[in-house]
């Protein structure tokens, strides 16, 4: 059975191009389009793995990985933000709150890829 | 640009915040400290800064780096929204929509109002923050799943203690321990010390940590990466055991446990001397004293085993390797080849030195084997002279640039053909020659090639062209600089010779000769000053560097049709092959390339040429210097001297010497600071019997008795 990884952005061009390569590569996609929504989604489903934009409407990044990590569902699964360049701050941040890793934006789909495989196993 | 269908999307979405974005700019001007309208307006711009940095739109990314920077500061409560900062990032939306519109259309952007904008936030946040910060590399690589081909692989000790938390991150130290076997032979032992009894254990926390032992070729920095997630709250260290650069001699041996313990800190070097006193195996004792753990014992002896198998191996691919490696070339520095050459050159000198001496012992056995030194000798000789050889083909591509530029900068439209680029030079050679390459390209297209409206005139084409060949002839490389230009011109030459006083003003020159006078020092023709020639410092430079190199140059134009300049530079300057004369007890070596023939002189010729210094060679009138003479060198006058007729710049001018001895392999010896001054010597060499002989300067003192001869 494949693998289910939900996407988190606002941004729905990013949202979209993670969801094209996963596909691509035979994972399953869950898409949300706010932290609140990645949040009222994960309680209902269970996912694999989370990647999570960090700047967000309704709820952030750092909050949807804390609540997330609070769920029993989510409290191994690994979780990647993605993050720019002038957020190392906000990369602390997130790890403090329970993300296993990030992406530098930009980036591209192998990039993307590699580190799936990285954390997925 | 990534993928138009992602580029689209992205499109259609900054549209639609951009949109968003004037209404919240708007609203922000009546309510300026809302911070959810400022979190609004700077996740905008960060939205479409990501993105658009994602999909290739990297001026957008750019330009709205500076207005993010802007508001993230009125964010975190460092600026306050002003009435122009309103009007400064209303002015940005508008330029990031032109932006949008014109995306992938040359020149659709005003690049003007981009950078006012950008000045604008820059003194909006009153500090010139240069640019922004680099961008950071933190982005992990794709890991190799197979090593690469290379064979530079190396064996390493990694300690991956992840922390006790490491499960809260989400972190499956399993998948990164497959990440590791991807990259190489790997050897892995957990270690289990650290788990507590089973009442004290927290199923959420992990206790084993892992020692393994990985030999790859994908280097440390792949190694550290795939640790790149947790290196700061886990304890990970990695050692070089055996890398190509340590290989030890090659011994197959490796270190023995106890040393790998100690090493690892699992044990201090003092317990295992005193366990060494009693003879046992010594992971038997070490863990009998429960010094250590049978599991860190099998992981010492493992990785032992591995680098043992890594390293035997090696040697195995090395001996295949030595077979194989003979065509492969090597970088030395060129200091080494310079001392190479020296002694080469001193060699050619000592086996002269030996010939003579066997000819004069007349023993038929040393001659032979000084006939078998020579010949060795001269092998040896080229093929030290032939290391240096470079290509002329890199100063060529340098010129490619120089006439790009220049013909752009005076308007003008060359463009330039090589030839021959693959013909080799001495590497000092090719140096030296850059300075007047430059410098006649630079005339070429300064003074040579018209403007095109000038060009179409004259009927020929608007591009110019200028070609530059290089071929191999004889022991000389000929150079030749080409262009299809206006040519000289022979009257205004002429005019300002005369002018200069260089030629009397009723004087009757062949064109050639005519030509030749731009070469006379602190000529120079061109009518206007440019900023890249006309100094009038120009081609008597350039003859005076092609002199020190030992070559000729000369110049030949049609008017209309271009300009011809060609340059013969000998292939070394190393040793040259030249004719040993004697003139009194003083013996001179003339460069055996601008020799011409030799003649002999007798009392009676001198006698009928009523004092003026002139030969008659099958019906020429040849000139000559009475080298005893301008040497002032005492002594008495053979009854018949020789003449060394000589062509230079397609002069013949003879040098009248007391005996012609032979062709010499001349070793250059330069004549140190001190004899700087003097110019009719390029140089000097050390003869077969160890004395000196100085190498006559010919187009030097073919100089000097021109200007002493003209008024």
């Amino acid at each position: 059975m494949s693998k289910v990884i939900m996407t988190a952005d606002d941004s729905a061009s990013i949202r979209q191009m993670v969801a094209f390569t996963l596909k691509q590569s035979g994972y399953e996609v869950v898409q949300a389009v706010d932290g609140r929504d990645a949040l009222q989604q994960l309680g209902g489903r269970k996912v694999d793995m989370l990647i999570t934009d960090l700047n967000m409407p309704n709820l952030d990044g750092i909050g949807l990985i804390k609540g997330a990590r609070a769920l029993p569902a989510c409290k191994f699964i690994p979780i990647i933000m993605l993050t720019t360049e002038s957020q190392d701050t906000k990369k602390q941040e997130g790890k403090a709150a329970g993300a296993t890793g990030w992406i530098v934006k930009p980036f591209k789909p192998e990039q993307l890829l590699a580190v799936v495989k990285k954390v997925l196993g | 640009m990534m993928d138009n269908q992602y580029a689209d999307t992205f499109k259609e979405e900054a549209y639609e915040l951009l949109a968003e974005l004037e209404n919240s700019l708007l609203e922000l001007e009546d309510r300026p400290d809302d911070p959810e309208l400022i979190g609004r307006v700077f996740r905008v711009m960060h939205t479409i800064k990501g993105s658009g940095a994602m999909f290739g739109f990297d001026d957008i990314a750019a330009f709205t780096h500076q207005v993010e920077t802007a508001f993230d500061r009125v964010r975190s409560g460092k600026l306050i929204v002003s009435r122009k900062m309103i009007n400064l990032t209303l002015a940005a939306r508008d330029q990031i929509k032109v932006m949008l519109d014109g995306a992938g259309q040359e020149g659709a952007v005003d690049a003007a109002v981009t950078g006012q904008l950008v000045a604008g936030f820059k003194e909006l946040l009153n500090e010139d923050q240069a640019a922004a910060p680099p961008a950071e590399t933190a982005m992990p690589q794709p890991s190799p799943s197979e090593p690469p081909g290379d064979e530079n692989s190396a064996t390493y000790r990694i300690r991956f203690k992840p922390a006790l938390n490491v499960f809260a991150n989400g972190t499956n130290p399993v998948a990164l321990l497959n990440e590791l076997r991807q990259l190489g032979d790997c050897r892995i032992v957990a270690q289990m010390g650290d788990v507590p009894v089973l009442g004290e254990l927290d199923p959420e926390s992990c206790y084993i940590f892992w020692d393994i032992i990985l030999t790859t070729a994908a280097g440390l920095d792949a190694i550290k990466d795939v640790f790149i997630f947790v290196e700061d709250d886990c304890e990970i260290r990695i050692d070089t055991l055996d890398g190509d650069g340590n290989a030890e001699g090659g011994d197959e041996a490796y270190k023995k446990l106890g040393e790998i313990l100690v090493e690892r800190g699992d044990i201090a070097a003092s317990d295992i001397d005193s366990a060494l006193a009693n003879q046992k195996r010594l992971g038997e004792m070490l863990v009998e004293k429960g010094m250590v753990t049978p599991t860190q014992v099998h992981s010492a002896l493992l990785e032992q085993q591995q680098v043992k198998e890594v390293r035997q191996e090696r040697r195995q691919k090395e001996e295949r390797a030595r077979a194989q490696e003979a065509g492969a070339s090597i970088r030395v520095p060129a200091e080494k080849l310079d001392v190479l050459v020296n002694l080469v050159g001193e060699l050619v000198t000592i086996q002269a030195r030996m010939t003579q001496t066997a000819a004069r012992r007349e023993d038929a056995e040393l001659i032979s084997i000084a006939e078998e030194v020579e010949r060795l000798t001269a092998e040896l000789r080229d093929n030290a002279l032939n290391i240096r050889m470079l290509p002329i083909g890199t100063t060529f591509n340098k010129f490619k640039r120089l006439v790009r530029d220049l013909s752009g900068e005076l308007g003008k439209e060359i463009e330039m053909t090589t030839e021959g680029a693959e013909t080799e030079l001495d590497k000092t050679v090719i140096e030296r020659l850059n300075d007047p390459m430059v410098h006649l390209i630079r005339n070429c297209i300064d003074h040579g090639i018209e403007k095109p409206e000038v060009r179409e005139a004259a009927g020929k084409p608007r591009q110019g062209t200028v070609r530059l060949a290089a071929v191999h002839s004889g022991d000389s490389v000929m150079l030749t600089i080409e262009d299809d230009g206006a040519g000289l011109g022979r009257e205004a030459i002429l005019a300002k010779a005369v002018e200069k006083g260089l030629v009397a003003p009723n004087a009757e020159l062949p064109d050639q000769e005519i030509y030749n006078l731009i070469f006379a020092p602190g000529f120079s023709t061109a009518s206007k000053v440019t900023s890249v020639s006309g100094r009038g410092v120009g081609m008597d430079v350039v003859k005076r560097a092609i002199d020190a190199l030992r070559g000729s140059i000369t110049i030949n134009s049609r008017p209309g049709q271009g300009t011809v300049i060609s340059i013969r530079i000998p292939l070394t300057m190393a040793i040259i092959e030249s004719l040993l004369v004697q003139i009194g007890e003083d013996r001179f070596l003339i460069p055996l390339s601008l020799v011409d023939e030799c003649i002999e002189l007798t009392r009676a010729d001198v006698a009928a040429a009523h004092g003026r210094n002139m030969a008659t060679v099958r019906g020429h009138l040849v000139p000559y210097i009475p080298l005893r003479q301008k040497f002032a060198i005492a002594g008495t006058v053979p009854d018949i001297e020789q003449v060394v007729i000589t062509e230079v710049n397609g002069t013949r001018v003879g040098f009248v010497v007391d005996r012609v001895i032979g062709e010499h392999q001349t070793v250059i010896k330069s004549l140190g600071r001190a004899f700087k001054h003097v110019d009719s010597m390029s140089g000097a060499t050390i003869l077969g019997d160890g004395s000196v002989a100085l190498i006559l300067d010919i187009p030097q003192l073919v100089r000097s008795v021109e200007e002493v001869s003209l008024p």
